[in-house]
C-alpha cells in the first residue's frame, strides 16, 4: 500500500498544467487462451491485492489483467487530467474518488450486485466501497507493557504531557503534505473533535517525526525507534503484526475514522464489463473470508460498526470535496505546520 | 317513435367530460405547484451554501481569501447523490472551485441572487449566483458565488408527484365517471317512474297522473294531464251521444214494431207477410243493436270508476237464469244449475257482473235447439269460474279471438239475431275486474262452454 503525495495536485488540475503520473508498478496476469483485458490502476501494492486478481481471474477464466499500481495522486492524475485508459480505478483516496465521480470522470454502475452492502458503501452508482480501514494508534512494546496504552487521544495527550522527556523526538505521524491518506485522516480528525489540534501542538512540542506511508511507522514503532505512531493505517498494521512483533495497535475509544477503499469505472473505460464483474466480485469480498484472510484487507462490515459506536466510516458526498478546496487546502496545512513544525 | 338522442347518455358524457376537465386541470395544477416548491427548496438550500460561502469570505491585506466551510457542501447532500459544483470569482479572477463553471447572465447584484437552470459537464444543474463586495467601500471587490447541483433530487420528486397526481386524477376521473353514470342515472328515475304509472295503466284508464314528479317534468305531465282530460270528455261524449242515440232509436223502433205486428195479422197476402216478416226481423236486430249498444256504454262508463261492492257469485248466477228463465222455457231448454250451496262471495260491480252472465247465458239459449239442456256452474278453484255449457251449435271453426272484438259475430248464427256486442261486453267486464273471458268448443258432444274466470 502507497500513499503517496497530492500536494500539488489540485494547482496541477485546475492549471492544467502537464505532467505525466507516475508508475510505480506493473504487472500482467497473462490468461491463455485470451480473451480480453482488464486495465485496473490501484493504489493497492502487488503482494496485497494479487491473491484477488487471481481469484477473480479464476472465476473470469481467458481475461488478462493488466495492473498497475500508482500513488492516490497519480491515479488522480492518470483519469482526471491525462484521459489515461482505465478500465477500473481502485483507490484509498475517498475524496480523491468523490471529487473523480462528481466531476464525471466515473460510469454509473446501475444493477450493481451490492445485495448485502450497506447503502454508505456506495456513492452515486459509481464508487463502491469494498473495505473498511481504521486509522489506528501504534504503541511500541519497549514503551508501554500490555494495558498501558492510552485508550483515548484526551489520555493520550495527558500522557505525553506527563512526560516530555520520555516521548521526544519519539513520536510520529503522517506529512500530512505529502500523503492523501494522512490528509484526510487529518481533516477527519479535525471535524471529528476539537482535540485534533491540541494533540498536534503538543506532539510538535515534542518535535514529532513525519513519514510518508504507514509501512515505514511499523517498522520504527516495532524497532522501538519511535514510541508511537498516531493515524497508522490500521489494516495495513494488522497484516504486519504477524510477521514483525514488538507493537500493539490502539483504537481509540472516542473516535476511530474508517476509511473505505473503493473502486469505479472510468468514464473512458473500454471493458465495462469485466470492470463490473470485478465490482460485484470486491464488492462480495465480505464472503470470501479465505481472500480477507491473505491480503489483509478487512471487508465492509456493518455489524461491526455497529457493534463499535466509536468506528466512524468516512461518507461520500459533496462534503469531501471541501479539504479539497485549494484554499482551504493550503489554510488546513498551514494550521497544520504551525501546530506541528515549533522549531 | 324513433329516439334522437339520450338525455341519459348525454347527462354522462357531459359529466365526465367535465370530470376529464377537472381532472387535467388538478394534474397540471398539483404539477405546476409542487414542482414549484421543489425547485424553490432546492433554491433555497443553494442560496444558504452560497450565503455560508459568502459569509466566510475575508479580505486580507487586499487580498480576498475563503476557507470554504465544510457545512456550504454538506448541506448540498442528497439522497439522490447529487453532483455539486462551487465556484468564487473575485474582481473576474476564479479565487477557487472549478472555472469553468459559467457565471450566470445577467450577473447577480448586490442583495440580488441570480438562479438558473444550465447544461453543464453532461448534466442539468441548477446554479445560484451572489454577488458580495469585500473590503473597504471605496475600494470594495465585487466577490462572485456560485454554487451549482445537479436536478435529481428535484427530477425524483417531480416523477413521485406526477405519478401521485396521475394516480389521484385518474381514481379521480374514473370515480367521477362512475358517479355521472349513476347521476345521470338518478337524474333520469323521474320519468321511469311516470313512464311507468302510465304504462301500468288499463287501457281505459285516463286519470289523471299523480305520480310524484319534480318540478322540470310538471309541465310535460300537466300537458298529459291536460290531454287526457279532453280525451275523456270527449269519449264520454261520444258515450253519452251512443246512449241518446241508441234511446231515441229504441222507443220509436218499438212503436214501429208494435205497427208492422199489427198489419202483419192483417195481411193475407203471403209475399205480403213475409216482407212484413222481414221488417220485423231487421227492426229486432236493430231494436237489439240499440239495447246492446247501451249495454255497452253503461259497462264502459262504470268500469271506469268500477265499484267494489261484496256480491254473492252463486246468488248473480242464479238471479241471471231466473232471468232469461222465461226466454229458455219458450224453446223448452232446461236450465242445469250446478251451484254451490255456500255462498261465492267476490269484491266487484254486480251490475256489470251480472250483464256479462245474461249475455253469456243468452247466447247459450239462442244457439241451442230446442229442447236441449244448458249447464251453469260456480266453481272455487285456483280462480273463480262462472261456466255456462249449451250443447248447441259450436263456434264451428270460427277465429275465437276475434268473436269477441266488438260487432264480430260467427258465420254459425243463421236466423238467429243479435248485435255481435254480447261477448264483448261479457270480456270487458271480466277485463274489469282483473278477469278474464274463456271460451272454447265443447270437447265430447257438441255445444260450447263459456266461463268468467274471476281473480280469488
Ligand atoms: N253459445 C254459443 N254457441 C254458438 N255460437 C256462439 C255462442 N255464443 C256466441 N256464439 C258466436 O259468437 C258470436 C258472437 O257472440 P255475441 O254474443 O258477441 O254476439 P251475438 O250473440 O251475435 O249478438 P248479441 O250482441 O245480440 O248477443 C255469435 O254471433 C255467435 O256466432
Ligand atoms: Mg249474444
Amino acid at each position: 500500500m502507497r500513499f503517496a503525495f497530492v500536494a500539488t495536485l489540485i494547482l496541477t488540475m485546475l492549471s492544467g498544467a502537464a505532467r505525466s503520473f507516475e508508475v510505480e508498478d506493473h504487472v500482467i496476469y497473462r490468461a491463455t487462451p485470451e480473451s480480453g483485458v482488464l486495465r485496473v490502476i490501484s493504489t493497492a501494492d502487488r503482494d496485497v491485492f494479487e491473491p484477488i486478481i487471481l481469484a477473480f481471474q479464476a472465476e473470469n477464466p481467458g481475461l488478462t489483467v493488466d495492473y498497475t499500481i500508482a500513488g492516490t495522486s497519480d491515479l488522480m492524475q492518470a483519469i482526471h487530467v491525462e484521459n489515461a485508459v482505465f478500465d477500473i480505478a481502485i483507490s484509498s483516496a475517498m475524496d480523491l474518488q468523490t471529487r473523480l465521480a462528481n466531476d464525471g470522470f466515473a460510469r454509473t454502475y446501475e444493477d450493481a450486485d451490492t445485495g448485502a452492502m450497506p447503502a454508505w458503501a456506495s456513492w452515486r452508482n459509481q464508487i463502491f466501497a469494498f473495505t473498511q480501514e481504521p486509522a489506528v494508534l501504534l504503541v511500541s512494546d519497549a514503551y508501554f507493557s500490555p494495558g498501558t496504552a492510552p485508550r483515548t487521544r484526551e489520555e493520550l495527550i495527558e500522557l505525553l504531557r506527563a512526560d516530555p522527556e520520555r516521548f521526544a523526538g519519539r513520536i510520529g505521524t503522517y506529512d500530512v503534505r505529502r500523503s492523501g491518506f494522512g490528509y484526510l485522516m487529518a481533516t477527519q480528525d479535525s471535524r471529528n473533535s476539537d482535540v485534533f489540534w491540541r494533540l498536534m501542538e503538543v506532539m510538535g512540542r515534542l518535535d514529532a517525526k513525519l513519514y510518508c506511508c504507514s509501512g515505514e511507522m511499523i517498522r520504527a514503532v516495532s524497532d522501538g525507534e519511535l514510541a508511537l505512531a498516531y493515524n497508522v493505517l490500521g489494516s495495513y498494521a494488522a497484516l504486519q503484526q504477524d510477521k514483525i512483533k514488538g507493537f500493539q495497535i490502539v483504537e481509540f475509544e472516542d473516535h476511530v475514522n474508517v476509511m473505505l477503499r473503493t473502486a469505479l469505472i472510468p468514464a473512458n473505460s473500454q471493458n465495462a464489463g469485466a470492470a463490473q464483474r470485478l465490482i460485484d466480485f470486491l464488492t462480495a469480498l465480505n464472503q470470501r473470508p479465505d481472500l480477507v484472510e491473505v491480503s489483509g484487507l478487512p471487508a465492509v462490515n456493518p455489524t461491526l460498526l455497529q457493534n463499535n459506536t466509536a468506528l466512524r466510516p468516512i461518507r461520500f458526498g459533496p462534503e469531501l470535496l471541501v479539504f479539497l478546496d485549494q484554499l482551504r487546502r493550503s489554510n488546513f496545512l498551514r494550521n497544520w505546520e504551525n501546530s506541528l513544525l515549533q522549531n | 317513435m324513433k329516439p334522437r338522442g339520450s338525455i341519459r347518455r348525454r347527462l354522462f358524457f357531459q359529466l365526465s367530460g367535465v370530470a376529464a376537465i377537472l381532472s387535467l386541470a388538478f394534474f397540471l395544477i398539483v404539477r405546476v405547484v409542487a414542482e414549484r416548491a421543489a425547485e424553490g427548496t432546492q433554491d433555497d438550500i443553494l442560496a444558504a451554501s452560497a450565503t455560508a460561502i459568502t459569509d466566510s469570505l475575508r479580505s486580507e491585506d487586499g487580498q480576498v481569501t475563503l476557507e470554504l466551510p465544510y457545512s456550504a457542501l454538506s448541506m448540498l447532500q442528497t439522497v439522490h447523490q447529487d453532483r455539486v459544483f462551487y465556484r468564487v470569482v473575485a474582481a473576474g479572477e476564479t479565487l477557487t472551485g472549478y472555472d469553468d463553471l459559467p457565471v450566470p447572465d445577467p450577473a447577480p447584484t448586490r442583495g440580488q441572487p441570480v438562479f438558473e437552470t444550465i447544461y453543464y459537464r453532461g448534466d442539468s444543474f441548477r446554479v445560484v449566483a451572489i454577488l458580495r463586495p469585500l473590503g473597504p467601500a471605496s475600494a470594495a471587490t465585487d466577490v462572485v458565488v456560485l454554487v451549482a447541483q445537479t436536478r435529481l433530487g428535484l427530477e425524483a420528486i417531480s416523477r413521485q408527484i406526477t405519478g401521485v397526481a396521475t394516480g389521484v386524477g385518474v381514481g379521480f376521473f374514473l370515480l367521477a365517471t362512475a358517479l355521472s353514470l349513476w347521476a345521470a342515472g338518478s337524474a333520469l328515475t323521474p320519468f321511469d317512474r311516470i313512464t311507468g304509472s302510465v304504462l301500468r295503466r288499463g287501457p281505459k284508464d285516463l286519470r289523471p297522473v299523480t305520480a310524484d314528479t319534480p318540478a322540470e317534468l310538471v309541465p310535460l305531465v300537466e300537458a298529459l294531464n291536460n290531454f287526457m282530460a279532453r280525451l275523456r270528455a270527449s269519449l264520454l261524449r261520444t258515450e253519452d251521444f251512443i246512449t241518446e242515440a241508441a234511446h231515441r232509436v229504441r222507443t220509436p223502433l218499438a212503436t214501429v214494431r208494435a205497427q208492422a205486428e199489427v198489419t202483419h195479422r192483417k195481411l193475407n197476402k203471403p209475399e205480403h207477410k213475409q216482407a212484413i216478416r222481414e221488417m220485423i226481423r231487421a227492426i229486432d236486430e236493430c231494436s237489439r243493436s240499440a239495447g246492446q249498444m247501451l249495454d255497452h256504454a253503461m259497462v264502459t262508463f262504470r268500469t271506469d270508476s268500477l265499484a267494489r261492492d261484496d256480491v254473492d257469485l252463486v246468488a248473480l248466477m242464479a238471479e241471471a237464469v231466473e232471468r232469461l228463465g222465461p226466454t229458455a222455457e219458450l224453446k223448452d231448454i232446461f236450465i242445469r244449475q250446478d251451484l254451490p250451496s255456500e255462498p261465492v262471495p267476490f269484491r266487484g260491480d254486480g251490475i256489470l257482473l251480472q250483464a256479462a252472465l245474461q249475455n253469456v247465458l243468452d247466447n247459450a239459449i239462442k244457439y241451442s235447439p230446442e229442447d236441449s239442456e244448458i249447464t251453469v256452474a260456480v266453481e272455487v278453484g285456483e280462480a273463480l269460474r262462472l261456466s255456462v255449457t249449451d250443447q248447441g251449435r259450436g263456434f264451428g271453426d270460427a277465429d275465437l279471438s276475434r268473436l269477441i272484438g266488438r260487432f264480430e259475430r260467427g258465420g254459425n248464427v243463421g236466423q238467429v239475431v243479435g248485435s255481435g256486442l254480447g261477448l264483448t261486453i261479457a270480456n270487458d267486464v271480466a277485463n274489469a275486474h282483473d278477469g278474464r273471458l274463456s271460451i272454447a268448443n265443447n270437447k265430447e258432444g257438441q255445444g260450447v262452454c263459456v266461463s268468467l274466470l274471476l281473480p280469488r
